[in-house]
Order: C-alpha cells, then sequence, then structure tokens
C-alpha cells in the first residue's frame, strides 16, 4: 500500500489527527466506521472516494427512511428508483424512460453553467439506459424578479438550459418558473430528461462478467468540479463564490457526439453494463456498477484520459468533468466498440477490469493507492433519522382567517394585476429561447397544460409536466404535497393523457434542523398518498437539501416531474378555447380558498393561513371522468385552475384561444373570492354546442360537479358573478399585460 | 430521384429532414456523413440544421471544411438541388456557395417560434408550388440568423430575383427582412427558417411540405419523368 | 517556437449586436462616455516554427480561411517569440 505518494496530500495519520475528513463533511462517527471497514486508516483518496460516496447527494443518508414512504411499483413500471432513470411499459414494446435532477448549488454560484450542466447530467441518465431522449423539462425558483441578482440568475439560467439543450437537439418542452423572496439568494434549478426506450434495449449500471474490461468514455478528466456532490450537500455560504471550482463547464457538442455513440453501441447490443459519471465521478459510477453486479472493480489510473498534468488519484477519482461514462463489454467486443468511439471521434479508453474479489482497488504508477470494500462504499453509510417538530409559523397559521381582507371590487384591475405577476405572466420570453420544436414531435408546445410530443410510428403521444406550488408546501407541507402531485396529474389528464408515474424532486432547507424536517417528512407523505390514490408510482428522483442561506430556507419545494401516455394523438387538448359558441363549463368546487393563493401574495401583499384543502378521492373522480370525455370526443379545451383560480383560467383560456368569453358565475362566495380562490380539483372545459349536453350529462353521472358558465363569444372577457357585472376586458389588453410583464421587467 | 441529408458531427435536425422527405415526397432518402467524398447517386443534397460542431469559431465555419463539403460545391455546379436549413444556411454562406453572413440575433436570444414568411420568388426549384408574395407560417429556431451582406451584394440580391423568403415581422435585425436566399442559378437555397418542422397540422402548420413537393415537381419537369415515382 | 496572438473584431461597418448590447449595460451602469463597444475573439495559437515571415504567411492564411469570416469580421495578429 503506497503511502503519500504527493507531498502535498495529508498523510493517513494526519487526516486522523488534524480531522481533515471533517472538512470533507466526514463527521467522527462515520470516520471511525470507515476505519472499521478498511481495518485501517484510510489515506488522502480513500477518504475522498468515501466523502463523496457517502455525501445526502449520493447516500441520501437523511432521507431514505422518507424516500421509503413512496410508492414505487406498480403494472406498469419496468424499473423504479436505484438505476439512472425509471422506465414505465407504454405498450407496443415501447417504454418511456424519465427522471428529474436540482443542480440548485452550481447555478447559484455560476447560472449558465450551473444549469447548463444539470441539463447535460439529467440527459447522461437517460441515454445510459438506453434510451433515446426525446424532451427536456424544467422546473425554476428564483426570489422575486425585482433585484439586478436575481435578474441576473434568471437569464443566466434560462440561457444556460437553451444553450445546451439546443446544441444537443433535445427540445425544451415545459416548465415551470416561479418567484419568491424565499428563492432569493437560492434559485431552484431542477431539470428533467424524458426518453423512448424499446424493451429490449434496457440496459443498466452493472459491472457484470469477471474479467471484462472497464470503459472510460468521454473527454479528458480534469480538475473541474471537485467534490461537487458534498458541495450540493451543505448550506451556500459566502465562500461558496470562492469554491467556483466545484462549478463544472458543459460541452453540449461533446455530449451530443458521446450521446449519439453510445446509443449506437448500445444498440449492437454488446453492452453489459453501462452507467454515466454524474456526481462524485468516477467514484460513484465505479463504486455503484460493481456493487450492483455483487463484484469488485480495479481501476488503472494511469489510463484515464487527463486533461491536466500530474493529476493525483484523489482529483481522478473526484473530478466531475462533464461527458464521460462507463461501460463493460466482454473482451472480444472490445475493437467493436472501439470502432464506434473513433467514428464518432469520441475518446474511448480500457481503464479498468472486474474483478470478483467486491473491492474497488486504485492502481497508479504501479501501485496500489486505494482499496475500498465496495459493500462499504455503497450500501454501508449510516441512515439518519432526524428528528422532527412542528413549526411555530405552522401552529399560527392556524388562526389566520384568510377571508379578513376586505373586498376587492375592480376585479378587472385585480385580474389584470394577477396576470401581469411573473408567476401568472405568459413564460414566453422563457421558452422562446429553448428550442421546443426539434425532432419534429412537439404537438403541443410549452404554455399550455402540458406539453405533448408523439411517438414517431405511432398514433401515440406522451404528456409531460412539472410542478409544485411551494406557498402551499409551506403552509401545510402534507397538503401541499398532495396539490403537487394532484396538480401534475391535472395538468396531464387536461392534455388529453392518462398519467403515468412520477418522478421527484424534493428541494428543502437543512435536514438538521427539526422544522425543515418536518417539513420533508409531512411533504413526503402527502405526495405518497396521492401517488397512491392517482395510482402514479415514484419511479425515481433527487433530493435537494440545504437550500439555506443567512435569511433562511427556501419555501419547501418537491418538484413533481410526471409523464402520462395519449393513447390516440386524436385525444390531444389544449386550454385554448376553439370555437365561437362553444359551451364553458367549470368542473369541481370552489370554496372559500385564499391561502396561499397567487391573489393573497400580489393584491394583498401576504402568504399565510392555510392553503386549500384537498380531496384525493374527488381528485380521482375528476381526472377519471375528465379523461373519459376527453377520449370520448366531447371535449374541445381543457384547462386546470391553479394560480390564480377561475378569472386566470378563463383569461388563459381565451389569450391562447384568440377568443373572448361570455360568463355567468352563479355562487354563495363574495365576488373576489369566487374569481380568484385556488381550490383544487377544478377545470375548465369548453364543449361543442351539439355535446355540451352529453358532457355534462357524463361528468354528473359520474358525480362531478359540473356547472354550465356561458360560452365562447366575441373579443372581450366578459364575467358576472350572480349576474352582477364583475369583469369585462378585451381580450388583446388581457394579453398585452400577460405578455409583456415578464420582458418589461427583463429589459 | 434520390435525396440525401448531410450529416455532421453535431447536426442535429438530420432525422427531421429525413422524416420530412420520405413522408411528403416518398422518395428514397439516405443520411450521408461528413466524411463521404462521392454524392453523385443524389439529385438533392439538404444541408440539415443544428450546432456543427457546436458552432465553436463561428456557425458553419468548420463544417465548411469537412470533406463532403467539396462534393457540396461540385453538386452545385452541376446545378443539383441544394439546399441549406439554418446550421445548413451558415454552412452554405462561410462555404462561399451563398453571398453574405449571419450574425447573432439582434436581440442577442436564441429564438424558437412561429414566423411568418412572404414567398419572394416562387420561380426556385424550392418554392414553385408557393402563389408569389404568399404569406406561409414556418417555424425559426436560431441564435444567429440575423443576414447580412454588403449593399453591393444586396442590389445584386434583389436585381437577379434571389431573395426567396422575407420575414413578415423581422425577428433578428436581418438585412432588408431577408429570410432565405438563392445563388444566381437558383439551384442553391439557404434559409433561416425550418420547413421540416412545418409538415403536419400536429406540429402546427403544412406550409412546409410545398418545398419538397416542389423540389420533386422540379426534378420531374427536369427530367421529364412526371410520371415516375 | 512563434506565439500568434489572433484578434478577429466585426467590421466597423456591420452591426455588433453584442457590442450594443454591453454598449447599454455600461450606460445603464452610468459608464456614459462609452461611445461604442466592439466586441471580437482573441486567439493564441503556438506555432512550431522560428522563420516569422513564413509565419505571418501562414497566420494570415488561416485567418482567410478559417479563424474570420471576412465578409463580417477583420482581423489582425501579432506574433510573439
Amino acid at each position: 500500500m503506497a503511502q503519500q505518494l504527493w507531498a502535498k496530500e495529508p498523510t493517513a495519520e494526519q487526516i486522523a489527527e488534524q480531522q481533515i475528513y471533517k472538512q470533507m463533511g466526514v463527521s467522527d462517527s462515520e470516520y471511525e466506521l470507515i476505519c472499521g471497514f478498511l481495518g485501517r486508516k484510510p489515506n488522502y483518496t480513500e477518504i475522498g472516494v468515501f466523502s463523496v460516496m457517502w455525501s445526502e447527494h449520493c447516500a441520501y443518508k437523511n432521507s431514505k427512511p422518507l424516500l421509503r414512504r413512496f410508492p414505487t411499483s406498480g403494472p406498469r413500471v419496468l424499473m423504479g428508483p436505484g438505476e439512472g432513470a425509471g422506465i414505465v411499459d407504454i405498450g407496443d414494446n415501447q417504454a418511456v424512460v424519465f427522471k428529474i435532477e436540482s443542480h440548485n448549488h452550481p447555478s447559484a454560484v455560476e447560472p449558465y453553467q450551473g444549469a447548463a450542466t444539470g441539463v447535460g447530467g439529467i440527459i447522461r441518465d437517460i441515454f445510459s439506459m438506453g434510451a433515446r431522449p426525446v424532451a427536456i423539462l424544467n422546473s425554476l425558483r428564483f426570489g422575486k424578479l425585482e433585484s439586478d441578482r436575481v435578474k441576473y440568475l434568471f437569464e443566466n439560467v434560462v440561457s444556460g438550459i437553451a444553450g445546451y439543450g439546443n446544441c444537443i437537439g433535445i427540445p425544451t418542452v415545459g416548465g415551470e418558473v416561479m418567484f419568491d423572496d424565499s428563492y432569493d439568494g437560492n434559485p431552484l434549478v431542477n431539470a428533467m430528461c424524458v426518453g423512448i426506450i424499446d424493451h429490449d434495449k434496457i440496459q443498466r449500471g452493472v459491472a457484470k462478467g469477471v474479467g471484462n474490461p472497464v470503459f472510460y468514455v468521454g473527454p479528458p478528466t480534469d480538475r473541474d468540479g471537485i467534490h461537487g456532490a458534498t458541495f450540493a450537500s451543505e448550506e451556500l455560504t459566502e465562500e461558496s463564490e470562492a469554491k467556483r471550482t466545484a462549478v463544472q463547464v458543459g460541452d453540449p457538442f461533446m455530449e451530443k457526439l458521446v450521446m449519439e455513440a453510445c446509443l449506437e453501441l448500445i444498440n449492437s447490443g454488446i453492452v453489459l453494463g453501462i452507467q454515466d459519471m454524474g456526481a462524485a465521478g468516477l467514484t460513484c459510477s465505479s463504486a455503484e456498477m460493481a456493487s450492483k453486479a455483487g463484484n469488485g472493480l480495479e481501476l488503472y489510473l494511469d489510463q484515464v484520459p487527463q486533461r491536466e498534468q500530474g493529476m493525483t488519484p484523489y482529483e481522478m477519482m473526484l473530478s466531475e468533468s462533464q461527458e464521460r461514462m462507463l461501460f463493460v463489454v466482454e473482451p472480444q467486443h472490445e475493437a467493436q466498440a472501439q470502432e464506434i468511439f473513433d467514428r464518432w471521434g469520441v475518446i474511448c479508453a480500457k481503464v479498468g477490469k472486474v474483478t470478483d474479489d467486491g473491492r474497488l482497488k486504485l492502481f497508479h504508477h504501479g501501485e496500489v493507492v486505494g482499496d475500498m470494500p465496495v459493500t462499504a462504499l455503497v450500501d454501508e453509510c449510516p441512515v439518519y433519522y432526524k428528528t422532527s417538530a412542528v413549526p411555530a409559523y405552522y401552529e399560527q397559521n392556524a388562526g389566520i382567517n384568510t377571508l379578513r381582507y376586505e373586498e376587492v371590487t375592480d376585479l378587472g384591475a385585480a385580474l389584470k394585476k394577477v396576470l401581469g405577476s411573473p408567476n401568472v405572466a405568459s413564460k414566453a420570453w422563457v421558452y422562446n429561447q429553448y428550442d421546443h420544436m426539434v425532432r419534429t414531435s412537439t404537438a403541443v408546445r410549452p404554455g399550455s397544460d402540458a406539453a405533448v410530443v408523439t411517438i414517431h410510428g405511432t398514433r401515440k403521444g406522451l404528456a409531460m409536466t412539472t410542478d409544485c406550488n411551494g406557498r402551499f408546501v409551506y403552509l401545510d407541507p402534507e397538503v401541499g404535497g398532495q396539490i403537487a402531485v394532484s396538480e401534475a396529474a391535472r395538468n396531464i389528464v387536461c392534455s388529453g393523457a392518462e398519467p403515468l408515474a412520477i418522478t421527484d424532486n424534493l428541494n428543502f432547507g437543512s435536514p438538521e434542523k427539526p422544522d425543515i424536517f418536518w417539513q420533508m417528512e409531512k411533504a413526503v407523505d402527502g405526495m405518497a398518498e396521492a401517488c397512491r390514490t392517482l395510482s402514479t408510482p415514484v419511479i425515481g428522483g433527487n433530493v435537494s437539501l440545504y437550500n439555506e442561506n443567512a435569511q433562511g430556507a427556501i419555501y419547501p419545494t418537491p418538484v413533481v416531474g410526471m409523464v402520462g401516455l395519449v393513447h390516440d394523438i386524436d385525444h390531444i387538448t389544449t386550454q385554448a378555447f376553439k370555437q365561437e359558441g362553444d359551451v364553458i363549463i367549470l368542473l369541481g368546487e370552489t370554496k372559500a380558498e385564499l391561502g396561499g393563493s397567487e391573489f393573497q401574495s400580489v393584491v394583498h401583499g401576504v402568504t399565510e393561513g392555510r392553503p386549500p384543502q384537498i380531496d384525493l378521492d374527488v381528485e380521482k373522480k375528476l381526472l377519471s371522468s375528465v379523461l373519459e370525455a376527453i377520449q370520448a370526443g366531447l371535449v374541445q379545451s381543457a384547462h386546470d385552475l391553479s394560480e390564480g383560480g377561475l378569472a386566470v383560467a378563463l383569461a388563459e383560456s381565451c389569450i391562447s384561444g384568440g377568443l373572448g368569453a361570455q360568463v355567468n358565475v352563479v355562487t354563495d362566495l363574495r365576488s373576489d373570492i369566487a374569481l380568484f380562490s385556488e381550490s383544487q380539483s377544478r377545470i375548465l372545459l369548453s364543449a361543442a354546442p351539439d355535446k355540451a349536453a352529453q358532457l355534462q350529462e357524463m361528468l354528473v353521472n359520474n358525480g362531478v360537479p359540473a356547472a354550465v358558465l356561458g360560452k365562447v363569444q366575441g373579443t372581450d372577457l366578459v364575467v358576472n358573478v350572480n349576474g352582477q357585472r364583475a369583469v369585462s376586458e378585451s381580450v388583446n389588453e388581457l394579453k398585452r399585460v400577460w405578455e409583456d410583464a415578464i420582458p418589461c421587467l427583463m429589459n | 430521384m434520390k435525396f440525401a441529408v448531410l450529416v455532421f458531427p453535431g447536426s442535429n435536425c438530420d432525422i427531421d429532414c429525413y422524416k420530412a422527405v420520405e413522408e411528403t415526397t416518398g422518395e428514397p432518402v439516405d443520411y450521408v456523413w461528413h466524411t463521404a467524398t462521392d454524392l453523385s447517386e443524389y439529385d438533392c443534397i439538404l444541408v440539415p440544421g443544428g450546432f456543427s460542431y457546436g458552432d465553436y469559431l463561428r456557425c458553419g465555419a468548420i463544417a465548411r471544411f469537412a470533406p463532403v463539403m467539396a462534393e457540396v460545391a461540385k453538386a452545385a455546379e452541376q446545378g443539383k438541388y441544394v439546399l441549406g436549413i439554418c446550421n445548413g444556411f451558415q454552412i452554405l454562406t462561410e462555404a462561399g456557395l451563398l453571398p453574405g453572413a449571419l450574425r447573432r440575433n439582434t436581440s442577442m436570444k436564441f429564438i424558437c417560434q412561429d414566423s411568418k414568411l412572404q414567398v419572394v420568388n416562387h420561380t426556385t426549384p424550392f418554392t414553385s408550388e408557393y402563389a408569389a408574395g404568399e404569406e406561409i407560417t414556418i417555424p425559426i429556431a436560431h441564435g444567429e440568423g440575423n443576414y447580412y451582406c454588403d449593399e453591393a451584394t444586396l442590389e445584386r440580391l434583389k436585381a437577379n430575383n434571389q431573395i426567396v423568403f422575407r420575414y413578415s415581422h423581422n425577428p433578428n435585425g436581418s438585412t432588408d427582412d431577408i429570410a432565405g436566399i438563392c445563388n444566381e442559378r437558383g439551384n442553391v437555397v439557404g434559409m433561416m427558417p425550418h420547413p421540416e418542422r412545418a409538415v403536419s397540422s400536429i406540429l402546427g402548420s403544412e406550409d412546409g411540405k410545398r418545398m419538397f413537393t416542389s423540389i420533386l415537381t422540379a426534378w420531374r419537369d427536369q427530367y421529364g419523368a412526371a410520371t415516375v415515382g | 517556437m512563434i506565439k500568434a496572438t489572433v484578434y478577429v473584431t466585426i467590421k466597423q461597418s456591420v452591426l455588433d449586436p453584442q457590442g450594443v448590447a454591453v454598449r447599454g449595460a455600461l450606460h445603464s451602469m452610468e459608464f456614459t462616455e462609452v461611445e461604442g463597444v466592439r466586441i471580437g475573439k482573441y486567439m493564441e495559437l503556438t506555432l512550431n516554427t522560428n522563420d516569422r515571415n513564413e509565419a505571418a504567411e501562414r497566420v494570415t492564411e488561416m485567418c482567410e480561411k478559417l479563424l474570420a469570416n471576412t465578409v463580417v469580421e477583420d482581423y489582425r495578429f501579432e506574433l510573439e517569440g
């Protein structure tokens, strides 16, 4: 065992004496455990490898007990959590592969590269399963769009996502962006990728077959992003700015070549196992591949392609240089694999061998520089059951009456104010920077409830969305978690698709704080229950903790990425009103629920009280009925009611259809509450006049409240409440307010 | 008639072009690798969009030195049909097969949206099935589509009827609202908008279809093969 | 070894959208004295030769052929060593 190959590296003794492991995020007790597994003190490379494998990002040590509460199986699930991405059957020997992942901390420090490499990483997760990536989505959170810093972050995150996705040629078809003070200094950048695969092409990240060679693919390793995984598991401090080396630089062109070459390799049928080098680079990919096969792995670090001279084993193992993959083939297929990568101009180097001793052994300059049991690295990280406590704010909110605000009487002005809020306003400024049409399969572009991409060669399509209302989750994590899943399902159904499954990105503050852990626990419970009721299991996801700064934690933001199956492209439905004279029908019940609403925030300047309540059985009935109606051809347009309630939903359906509407809302509620309440389980439909009666009858028979509000008509949106004029605005004027809001703030 | 869709490292609209040709013309089409040195079997060469060589240095600057480009020049010389779309247009200008250059959009942002185009020259082999002055909807998706040429070149383009498409609402700062041009002979066209993205109603527009069917018609007219195929 | 430093800029007669955007930003930051901004590319080439004349000739050719698009860009270079 070579000791201290590099003078600047501390020895195993120094690491112990000076507690250097602590700088890497390894606690005293964890250090003791590691010494136990090794039967000696770890050297610098080994403690580095352990520190990233045992970070929250790789080991989920603080979130595992919660993640176990999610339902992860179902009749269609072909692969649940644990691999690069989850896989769901969509019939005809095809399956959909998808996953969401965060790049919050890197994006806070260097927004363009942080966001770009976030997109690059999630794309690798998808094609490493053997799938052809077909769409990208994202979920973004920023502080209020007022300060220069927030504008800078927003502008550069969007252009980073665009820069990567546009170049690699995968359409960015959807997403969401919200602005709230709680994300000031802690932006959230979650990227989701969706791919399509044939069942027989599904790959796993396994190092199969003792004696088989292990190959490294992609650009040379440099000192990029060393300790990125541990970086992502810490709170942001002023020192983070100084840690800029922990941010990687993306090269989408290289990734495009790596992707095409890897897909060709996979299609050739010779790959035994393949995995991308994401967080913790070579360390995590090699250890996980060995672990999943129950094997060991030897890595010959001199063979690792290196961009910089004199890189140490520690640096090579921990580098997070982008666009790299690891794969295993049988020795007789080496030349064939090499030929494919040569043709694509991608570096491919043999760097290791599968062994049977269950150890990850690192060689450098002919010496063993690391020797660790694979199971200790992958499976033995201690799991922590954090303490949870109900936060004071939650108790206080119970007593707040959200109906105490004075009635707003100028509802036209209120509508314009809400439409002009960046949270509600048109996001065209964002998605017009994304190539959302490349691959020519985008049937529903960004801006409707869910995006839809068609599946070439079939009559099917995939609907996809990302959703989370962090305000609701903050006000009541359990209900908010239920709403996040339900709203995603509602968006999927409104597009004409059957919800299949979800991937989740749990963005929270520090789990060390009991009230934050309580938020996590409750949100997960709420999501899990909704997933069970709506039959949308969790097939994978990501956890991002420590999203805090000096001002406090972000709103708990468990983002739901959901995919649904459009059984026939004729079912594809959008939110836009289609035809003058169509009948407008509101499904569901409107209650006096302003807590956490956009109206409460924009008009009254507060976020308080309890969020809207939700009954998951009611939601389920609503969704199945609407899907049935769409599939029966009875529906012209469908739009989920979310931020801004009924008033905004009507305005959006008018604006996107370029048509006006005349409606009358019959209600016991105050007008402003009736129009802006964000009660759940509501959908706005329109139907052709000759089908409206049949539609309403079907809904009522299914027990779904359905009220005819009026019809699509003219060029104005005219809303009466109990026969009294409440709003009368030209659709063009509403459109102007809605479209101009974000561009005005950004120029 | 036989189509070639060129594939450079970083091309990403190659598959879309291939599908569009297949679906709109039903004629045979091949992907042709950037290293190819013989295009003699093809009648029409499509240079697709994307980010060839990552668009590093300048869009199209590196691709234009790929071996296949010498063959493209030869094909153009022989009067074969060459259509460069988006990055393909950039490559053709870099290669000198079309005049001018494409600069960054004035907004400095990538723009992906539907754009309304006016068919200025409907006599090229690529536009014969459009009416003169017809307004069509074809999406754009580019960061550097701001066409530039000097005054003298612009006058020449106008005099020779080489401006094929103009934007109805200039999205990127292009000189004279130019969206697409052709060479003097009319057999080489470059355009920033993507006709291959407008070939079915489910994608939002079918206005791009006629570009592909125009090419087939032109070929049949040229070779008197109207009944074949 | 000769080090060639190549500067490529958008021609004076051609609008430089990046330059315009940066000038606008500088003005809004109250650097109002900024009359104009032209943004270009800076490249360092290390040449395995000691012949300055040959180097100058070759770099000119590189610029004309690849490094600059002379339709819209100007170039100049310096040789060192």
